[in-house]
């Protein structure tokens, strides 16, 4: 018999006592061989590895589109259709993000994906005190309908898909959103796209909130429920994992808290009389792709296998649909370097190929300047080819899942699965996220996991090229980068003035109040939200509406 | 290798998060591994108004005051942190910043009175080797 168990460990006795001689010649290079989260590794796996874990193929592995869904939520994956190349963008005012979603589209992205700047996540238009220095400078400042409008402007959204990075005021940007489609006439039906929404993870790890959880946690769910009723393509929450790993988690906390937000909205949906296979098919997700080439991977086919077991027999979806974990991924930002700065090119090519062969089914490529600067027209275009090159010159795009079966891979695969259930099953116990993240759990686990990163950097049992070995003296700056000016934050606070000064204030008064009332009654927000936005209420008087019914969120200075 | 100094006791370091922005992993880090130096560490958490940070550096009678951020807002917000805890009296104090600083602004910044500017990259020692040898004596 070819896997004969017996004969395996037989010839690996033998390897092992060669190994051992070897090893006095040529001796291991003196240093822990783990993964970029320090998980222990080892040097290869067989058969009987995967045996002694169980590995089962039809329960652990099966066919692409298949349950559970290992290998890949698409029967064919990228032959049929390519994963969809979607660059996040947004800086200064929405003029000059409209002008890069055109750009990017001109060159062959496919999807649109927006960052909003700081005042616009936390809910302040942006001639507020609290804006101050902040306009347009992380993204694109949108303080009202106006601004969504001019964003974009020209732009065919029956056609192209749409991302928007946002969570605390999201309800209140997903209504300019659906406002704009139905002005322009667009069937609610063909309104497609995705909106982060993924508040938990804000408190654990964004930090960008707007506040208390529980109320928080409730808009999220007024979204689902309206997008379920109204707007049957759109991607209601995008659970995100990639805040949490820049913040400093590991792989598998990444992995695990990602899900257990998501959890946490599924358990609330269902609480509002949902039933799971109306909206957990328009649950997507959002990974990080970090350094770890084989770690990332796993973690993809990890979390593609823990989710649909998870829909499946815990929240007993019957749809297929609903079992899939569909996900974009972006490279880790955190591992782009200030020194010598074209070295990123190569970070992001190897973490794009992890995410590919990870069967991701989106992708954002960070650009080589992105750790000095939002980036440049030519950064971003080298991001975007880099994708480009990977789906069509170096093959992989032809198979699905290509290392599966690997022994070491499918062995990888079980580890950060298996670590993975320890967490959630340890926040089940807590009594699921919302209470965990109330108690600072998972903030307290990144933290310590940021700081252990740190220390491990510093004494370098963890080499980054170019920061703590392989350094040099470097020309001042090695490349170009964007900088944007101040003056925006006059321009759009002028725009903002003259839309004030032209709108029916009486009107928005009177929109303004069924905000708050339909917050005091505990109903559905988005009608009268929706509403609002229509009157031309600006998004810091919607929120501030909001805000003086619910109260705002503080964290303490905890390190 | 971080090595604890209880002789540093004697120094208060405010760690601050000024503005709209929610990046605390650096800040984070650097009060812990400041605290584990030996240091006496306050973080302000985030979000802080400039004036909410004077009043916490005054309040703590801090020696050190290290401002991070990475959101693009430092030229805003930095010189209103300095030039408060300035007036309020409490001028022997050594000015850090930290984040995502074009190097075109590090100019401004020291001219507003930041004494350094640590950008990506900086170890956890070169910081606190900076403040065991530029941190008032008061």
């Amino acid at each position: 018999m070819a896997n004969d168990p017996g004969r395996i460990e037989a010839l690996q006795n033998t390897w092992q006592k060669k190994l051992v001689d070897s090893l006095k010649k040529v001796p291991e290079r003196p240093v822990r061989f783990t993964t970029w989260s320090d998980l222990d590794v080892p040097l290869l796996c067989t058969p009987n590895d995967l045996e002694r874990i169980g590995f089962d193929f039809e329960k652990d592995l099966g066919f692409p589109g298949e349950y559970p869904f290992t290998r890949g939520v698409q029967p064919n994956m990228y032959r049929g259709k390519l994963w969809t190349m979607r660059q996040f963008a947004g800086f200064s005012s929405p003029e000059e993000t409209n002008q890069r979603f055109k750009l990017l589209l001109g060159k062959g992205q496919t999807g649109l994906s927006t960052a909003f700047d700081m005042p616009t996540l936390m809910g302040y238009d942006c001639d507020s005190p609290m804006s101050l220095g902040e306009v347009g400078k992380c993204g694109v400042s949108v303080s009202s309908l106006e601004d969504m409008e001019t964003l974009f402007d020209g732009i065919p959204l029956d056609e192209v898909t749409t991302s928007m990075t946002i969570n605390g005021p999201a309800i209140v940007i997903l209504a300019m959103y659906y406002v704009m489609a139905e002005k322009r006439g667009i069937p609610r039906e063909k309104v497609r796209g995705t909106l982060q929404n993924d508040i938990l993870k804000e408190y654990i790890a964004q930090k960008e909130w707007l506040f208390p959880i529980a109320p928080a946690v409730k808009c999220v769910i007024d979204t689902i429920e309206y997008g379920t009723q109204h707007y049957p393509n759109w991607n209601t929450v995008s659970i995100s994992g990639y805040h949490i790993r820049e913040a400093g988690a590991t792989a598998v906390q990444e992995l695990a808290f990602t899900i257990a937000d998501g959890m946490a909205y599924v358990e609330e949906s269902l609480k509002r009389g949902l039933q799971v296979d109306e909206f957990a098919p328009r649950l997507s997700f959002f990974f990080d792709v970090h350094n770890d080439f084989f770690e990332e991977i796993a973690k993809f086919r990890a979390a593609r296998r823990i989710w649909a077991k998870l829909m499946k027999e815990r929240y007993g979806a019957k749809s297929p649909k609903s079992w899939m974990l569909r996900t974009h991924a972006q490279t880790a930002g955190v591992s782009l370097t200030a020194q010598q700065p074209m070295n990123n090119v190569v970070r992001v090519a190897i973490q794009a190929m992890a995410g590919v062969l990870g069967g991701v089914n989106s992708l954002h490529t960070n650009s080589m300047d992105e750790t000095l600067s939002l980036p440049t027209d030519d950064a971003v275009l080298v991001a975007l080819r880099t994708q480009q090159v990977l789906a069509e010159e170096s093959g992989v795009a032809n198979f699905a899942d290509p290392l599966g079966g690997s022994y070491l891979v499918e062995y990888l695969t079980h580890q950060v699965e298996s670590a993975a259930w320890e967490y959630i099953n340890k926040i089940d116990e807590m009594g699921g996220m919302v209470a965990a993240v109330e108690n600072g759990y998972p903030q307290a686990e990144i933290g310590n996991s940021a700081y252990h990163f740190q220390r491990q950097l510093e004494k370098k049992e963890k080499v980054m090229v170019g920061v703590n070995q392989y350094t040099m003296e470097e020309k001042k700056r090695a490349i170009e980068t964007l900088y944007i000016d101040r003056a925006v934050e006059g321009r759009q606070a002028k725009k903002l003035r003259d839309l004030k000064a032209r709108r029916d204030a009486g009107k928005v008064q009177v929109s303004l109040e069924g905000v708050r009332q339909a917050a005091q009654k505990g109903e559905n927000l988005m009608p009268s939200i929706m509403q609002a936005v229509r009157d031309w209420a600006t998004l810091q008087e919607v929120c501030d509406t909001l805000r003086s019914v619910y109260g705002i969120y503080r964290e303490d200075g905890k390190f | 290798m971080i090595q604890g100094n209880p002789e540093r006791n004697r120094v208060r370091v405010l760690i601050a998060k000024p503005g709209l922005d929610g990046h605390d992993r650096g800040a984070k880090v650097i009060a812990r591994a400041l605290r584990d130096a030996g240091f006496e560490v306050v973080y302000t958490g985030l979000h802080q108004t400039p004036e909410m940070i004077v009043q916490a550096a005054i309040q703590e009678d801090v020696h050190v005051v290290g401002i991070s951020v990475l959101s693009g807002a430092h030229n805003a917000l930095v010189p209103e942190v300095i030039q408060g805890v300035k007036s309020a009296g409490l001028n022997d104090v050594l000015f850090m910043v930290g984040g995502i600083i074009p190097e075109e602004d590090f100019d401004g910044l020291k001219k507003a009175g930041c004494q350094v500017v640590f950008t990506p990259g900086t170890s956890l020692e070169e910081i606190i080797n900076y403040i065991d040898k530029n941190a008032p004596a008061r």
